[in-house]
């Protein structure tokens, strides 16, 4: 607006604006960031969802906290919910049970809360599935990548340390698991479970100790890491699709003010809102239901939420005979495998993959342009194959509830999956890396011959053909943007005079990786393969008589089908 | 210098060949030409956008009163029915009030705001080599005006100090966290001789005669409540007890620890924990819910199918002169998941 605002409410607002600057000199922030443009695509809304997920976790999480007792003290309950009346449990679930039958609007915040960590968790697994299938953690970006992934781990402690507070009989097998894998350390692992624990399993200590954890520790160390993570978006600036007009230097979008202020700003209460008619309509966790805390009962079917249905999974599949005795030591394998190193051999490469994968392409330039999945075969085969092992470890972890619903033998599903654990990702390996390049070919097909039309066209001659249209130049430029990526090449192992080269043994290490990853691979068309496509399809398609069959307003290009 | 060639673009491409001499690479079209919106040109249907988002913020304050109204209205009450009424209405006055405003916020934002995409430069990440200079010379500038290159003992001592300090936290941390930290005690329970078992959670002790073939009974010790800590003790020493026909015992994990075809076992898995709560009668399997653990009761509760290794450790029982089931002692080794030190 060029002429200045003479309205009251302006007056005001820029005396505001005034004052501030004068004591902060904001307006550097603001003339930065106000018109700061950002890219649109729908999957950049899955990080947002995270964001937002949170930011209704910690409203609702203030809520629960005034009402909520974090003791393990033993009380009496005497509260209207009669199924428990007169039974002994702790102050914590006595709590949980005031906080859902006597306190208005408590069983909503309840239930917000943990359907709000449900999609917390669900939205960072999703967004980091995008960011790594479109390569966003390359180069400048694999800091955030790793506070992501610092991030994920922080969430899941926020969900198990919750889900436990309430002392119900499922979160407290819950513990028990935990300690169970926590003891099967060696050496040191009896006084890790002592030093959770205050002494023995499940004693006085935990549900205090979980309840700082819940909402001091972990929650400020995400908020810090947000504000962080967030931080470094702002000054990477958001990666973008490729398209036309959006190259690696430049960004094209929209403002954060106004439009993004009114998106993203719109966008948090349809998620919270989202959420509350979740928790409006779906009931989840009714602790009453399931009783306080005793280590005798379980029930079957017991599922943990959804995030750590993987360990449980993995727990399950493990054959007992791997717990071992050296000495007079204990080694139980048959936990310590499933319950860490498996978690860690699955998550752990894809944590360092922005490394592994610079060290195969040799690549060392900064890249803010999106990779569309088929262009990048090997991440994507890599990253689905690892995403076909935690599924099976998902099915597992459900392996109870899929005998009983499709009249099953247990024994014969876990045997499937021990199996199926590892040929699947295999599997999935090489048919996702064929998938790849079978799209990668078509892209080409596309861009050399066009679109089918449909339109067939008898020559003179006798000869049929089908009409091929060519692709718009927008149309082509998605399926030719990318460059490709070959495998590095190297110095020979001895200079020119014969004398061996010191590095040669790490460079062909090197070009070893960059092959496995690189040396299957489609190119995109270069301009000279579709001046010849076109040449050739005018000649198999006859001379200039018939090219003049197509003739009809735009010009089409003829090739065989 | 690195030998390896790194791949910097299309510079490094073939060359290109043919008659007219072709770009390696396509051109990028640039963006294509934006098109305005229905309600760009005409001024009724941006009136009749803007009269939607102010029906959604309309639908926000609405929200907002039936929340309000829930709230006064209905009352938390003794059974499942009310509490589910009130969180309904509750909900959906929340979820109304705020997806009101949302949707307000993104149909404004998408059909009534600007919505021509524009474009801004990226720079690169790295600092102008210039500014990259000056820090690195203030960095030795300040190095050089606090001497401590020239002060070895110095720097030592500032590492030293600064590493030393956190003890003053960790050391009364770690000695009090644990409890006694007398992890020994993991190994018993307590069960002991002539201890009565009785049934959970009710106390009353069991006859042998009561416990007929085929029956489940699931047991504690005598006493449980007046421990110190009832539900550690209670989390090592439950104990299932079944009575199988003599006849179909094919092993004992102890001999002489049943009694008359009734047997005691830990109840506490062997592999994480978990209590082993369901009885097969037909099997004669014990099966832990949690992962699965089978355990075979006529052959000494030895593991059949599942992530356990270790046999349920078995309670040795008799009766006493009343005909109650005692224990004869305590379990002859630690019970629940393995640990390092659990032979020692």
């Amino acid at each position: 607006m060029s002429t200045p605002n003479t309205s009251a409410a302006g007056k005001a607002a820029g005396a505001t604006a005034d004052w501030l600057d004068q004591r902060t000199g904001v307006g550097v922030a603001v003339k930065g960031l106000a018109r700061k443009l950002f890219p649109e695509h729908w999957s950049f809304m899955l990080g947002e969802i995270a964001l937002y997920s949170f930011i209704t976790l910690l409203i609702t999480g203030v809520f629960l906290t005034m009402f909520f007792v974090p003791s393990s003290t033993d009380v009496t309950y005497t509260g209207p919910w009669a199924a428990l009346q007169g039974t002994t449990m702790s102050a914590a679930f006595a709590s949980t049970l005031r906080l859902s039958f006597e306190v208005r609007g408590g069983l909503l915040m309840r239930q917000v809360h943990h359907w709000a960590a449900l999609i917390f968790l669900a939205a960072i697994v999703t967004h980091m599935l995008r960011v790594f299938f479109t390569g966003a953690f390359r180069k400048p970006r694999e800091i955030n990548w790793i506070i992501g992934f610092v991030l994920l781990t922080l969430g899941l402690a926020a969900g198990f340390s919750g889900y436990s507070l309430p002392d119900d009989v499922l979160s407290g097998n819950g513990l028990r698991i935990t300690d169970g894998l926590i003891r099967g350390l060696p050496i040191i692992g009896t006084y890790v479970s002592y030093f959770v624990f205050g002494g023995e399993f499940p004693g006085q200590d935990l549900i205090p100790r979980l309840f700082t954890v819940h909402v001091l520790l972990v929650p400020g160390l995400i908020l810090a890491l947000v504000g962080l993570h967030l931080a470094f978006v702002f000054m990477h600036k958001h990666t973008q699709f490729p398209g036309s007009g959006r190259t690696n230097n430049n960004v094209v979008g929209y403002p954060f003010f106004p439009v993004y202020t009114a998106k993203a700003g719109g966008f948090f209460f349809i998620v919270f809102g989202v959420i509350a008619l979740l928790g409006a309509t779906m009931q989840i966790n009714p602790v009453w239901n399931y009783g306080p805390y005793d280590p005798s009962p379980v029930s079957a079917g017991a599922q943990p939420d959804w995030y750590m249905l993987f360990l449980e999974g993995s727990l399950r599949l493990m054959p007992g005979a791997a717990e071992v005795v050296i000495g007079n030591f204990t080694i139980p394998l048959n936990v310590l495998i499933p319950g860490l190193v498996a978690p860690l051999v699955l998550l752990g490469p894809l944590a360092v993959y922005p490394f592994i994968e610079a060290y195969a392409t040799g690549d060392h330039r900064e890249h803010h342009l999106l990779d569309r999945p088929r262009n990048a075969p090997f991440r994507t085969a890599f990253g689905l194959s690892i995403l076909a092992a935690f599924f099976v470890l998902l099915l597992a972890g459900s392996n109870d509830l899929l005998a009983t619903h499709f009249h099953l033998s247990l024994n014969d599903i876990t045997w499937t999956m021990r199996f199926a654990f590892f040929i699947l990702p295999a599997i999935v390996f090489t048919v996702t890396r064929r998938v790849c390049l079978a799209l990668q070919r078509k892209d080409r097909e596309l861009v050399l011959h066009g679109h089918e039309s449909g339109r067939i066209v008898r020559f003179a001659s006798g000869e049929y053909i089908e009409v091929h249209t060519p692709l718009d130049e927008h149309e082509r430029w998605i399926r030719v943007q990318h460059e490709p990526i070959r495998p590095v090449q190297i110095a020979p192992a001895e200079d020119a005079r014969g004398v061996r080269r010191k590095r040669y043994g790490a460079d062909a290490r090197r070009r070893r990786v960059s092959r496995l990853f690189f040396e299957t691979r489609v190119e995109p068309v270069t301009p000279a393969e579709y001046a010849a496509a076109q040449e050739h399809g005018a000649l198999e398609g006859g001379d200039g008589e018939h090219r003049q069959v197509t003739a009809s307003g735009e010009p089409e290009s003829i090739s065989r089908s | 210098m690195s030998s390896v060639d790194h791949y910097t673009g299309p510079a490094n491409l073939p060359e290109g060949h043919g008659p007219q001499e072709l770009p390696e690479r396509f051109e990028n079209p640039g963006l294509p030409e934006h098109k305005p919106r229905m309600g760009d040109v005409d001024p009724k249907v941006d009136k009749r956008r803007e009269r939607i988002v102010l029906a959604l913020f309309g639908f926000s304050t609405l929200g907002t009163i039936g929340f309000l109204v829930a709230y006064f209205a209905l009352p938390t009450g003794k059974d499942v029915e009310t509490i589910h009424r009130s969180n309904l209405w509750l909900g959906l006055g929340l979820a109304a009030s705020l997806l009101g405003i949302g949707l307000a916020a993104i149909q404004w934002a998408k059909s009534i705001m600007n919505n021509e995409e524009k474009v801004e430069e990226r720079h690169p990440m790295a600092s102008r080599p210039e500014v990259r200079e000056g820090a690195i010379k203030n960095l030795t500038d300040g190095a050089k005006d606090s001497g401590i290159s020239r002060r070895g003992l110095l720097k030592s001592a500032v590492v030293g100090s600064i590493l030393l300090f956190p003890l003053t936290i960790a050391v009364p941390l770690i000695g009090e966290i644990g409890g006694d930290w007398n992890v020994s005690k993991l190994k018993h329970t307590m069960w002991k001789k002539g201890l009565r078992l009785t049934q959970d959670p009710s106390g009353r002790p069991i006859k042998a005669s009561d416990v007929t073939i085929g029956s489940v009974w699931h047991v504690i010790p005598d006493g449980l409540d007046k421990t110190a800590q009832p539900l550690n003790e209670k989390a090592k020493a439950v104990v299932l007890v079944v009575r199988l026909d003599p006849r179909d015992i094919k092993s004992e994990q102890i001999p002489g620890a049943s009694y008359e075809g009734i047997l005691a076992f830990s109840k506490i898995c062997t592999h994480v924990g978990c209590p082993v709560a369901l009885y097969e009668q037909q099997t004669h399997h014990l099966l832990c819910p949690c992962h699965q653990s089978t355990f075979d009761v006529t052959n000494g509760a030895k593991v059949v199918f599942g992530p356990a290794k270790r046999p349920l450790p078995q309670l040795p029982i008799t009766v006493d002169d009343q005909g109650y089931l005692v224990a004869q002692s305590d379990f002859d080794q630690p019970v629940g998941p393995s640990f390092w030190e659990r032979l020692r």
